[in-house]
């Protein structure tokens, strides 16, 4: 192997190269004028190659051909073939490590989700709750129209005030839970009753005879609550008054309170 | 001539045959290739100082070659493949911008 022409390669004459560029230019002057340039050389060669270029277009031939294998390979890897064994190990760890991250990710969302619906079902609940206790108090408060079996009395003939209260009381006791008189006027906690010369004033409004009041309960409850001996029918009939009971599958009670809202009541804690 | 015309030939060839790298090959080609490209540098560089000779081109090209995959098959057998083929390209690397650096001087007067 000789030594000075291997020099480039290994251990180029990188001193003059390391220079300022001044130097090169002083070194190129010193030449003598026999000895070509380097420009000179290339030319020389490409216009009059000789049979040692051949073997060189043999190893470049080699490298430009190893070159572009090694970008195709290079762009079409996607996969893991030429990784080592370490750089695979560490990618497997990175990965086991993200997918311990995703797992307990999941766990921790799961978690939330749970919480979430049992949050949105005891809400729900709460909700249904309130809605049937609204229900419940809005047919109590006379706030919406009802149906139910009861039963229906006609009064025809003069009545006393007594006989009246003491009537819807005995309904009230008896279990009825919705009271109407002729269809007009709903009875609630805060009705009231009027006596005049007309007939009877129920919560402003005037009505006369007949008097029909519609019960809503159990029929056969309510109407043992009026029959038993001084009950309401007795003293209905004492003060001259006609009375008819029926009791049906099926009582409408349309009219509603309008405004049942306290003006003035507060509730205490 | 006839080398550029080798080196277009062999960009030709790999273009047209799109060959598979063998799976064992695979870590050292790209060191094998820049180990052969930092040989022909300097080749072109010996040749521009006037110095070249096709023996040694060939010589220095193969063992060039055989040392760059060498060092790092011998990484590899100790675990340290990755690190030593970055170290062997960083040398590489150097030497090809010095001789590039060299060859510049001469072409360019620069």
């Amino acid at each position: 192997m000789p030594e000075p022409e291997d020099r480039p390669d290994d251990q180029p004459d990188e001193r003059p190269d390391e220079r300022p560029d001044e130097q090169a230019g002083e070194r190129a002057g010193e030449r003598p004028a026999a000895e070509p340039t380097g420009r000179q050389r290339l030319r020389e060669a490409f216009r009059s190659p000789g049979r040692g270029q051949v073997v060189v277009a043999v190893l470049l031939a080699a490298v430009g051909f190893g070159a572009v294998t090694q970008v195709n390979a290079t762009e079409e890897d996607d996969s893991y073939t030429g990784y080592r064994q370490q750089d695979l190990i560490d990618v497997l760890s990175g990965l086991a490590g993200a997918s311990e991250r995703a797992r307990s990710e999941i766990a921790r969302l799961e978690e939330s989700r749970s919480d979430l619906l049992d949050r949105s079902e005891s809400r729900r609940s709460a909700l249904e709750q309130a809605q049937e206790e609204s229900d419940t108090l809005a047919i109590l408060a006379g706030l919406v129209p009802v149906r139910g079996p009861g039963v229906r009395i006609e009064i025809d003939g003069t009545v006393s005030i007594d006989s009246m209260l003491d009537l819807v009381q005995e309904l009230r006791s008896a279990g009825a839970e919705a009271l109407e008189v002729n269809d007009r006027v709903r009875l609630v906690a805060q009705s009231s009753f009027e006596a005049t010369e007309a007939g009877l004033v129920v919560d402003g409004e005037l009505l006369g005879p007949p008097y029909v009041l519609e019960a809503i309960g159990e029929p056969s409850g309510l109407r043992g609550a009026l029959s038993f001996p001084g009950g309401p029918e007795d003293s209905l009939e004492d003060d001259g008054a006609t009375i008819v009971v029926e009791q049906l599958e099926s009582v409408e009670v349309d009219s509603v309170v309008d405004d049942a809202a306290p003006d003035v009541a507060v509730g205490v804690d | 001539m006839i080398a550029v015309l080798g080196l277009l030939g062999g960009v030709l060839l790999g273009l047209v045959l799109q060959p598979d790298v063998p799976v064992g090959l695979e870590p050292y080609l790209p060191i094998a290739v820049v180990a052969a490209l930092d040989a022909a540098f300097g080749g072109l560089r010996a040749f521009l100082d006037g110095i070249f000779d096709d023996k040694v081109f060939v010589v220095s090209f193969v063992s060039n070659v055989v040392i760059a995959a060498g060092i790092v098959y011998i990484g590899d057998r100790l675990g340290v493949g990755g690190q030593l083929s970055t170290g062997v390209i960083v040398v590489l690397g150097i030497r090809i911008f010095s001789n590039v650096a060299a060859i510049r001087r001469h072409l360019f007067h620069a």
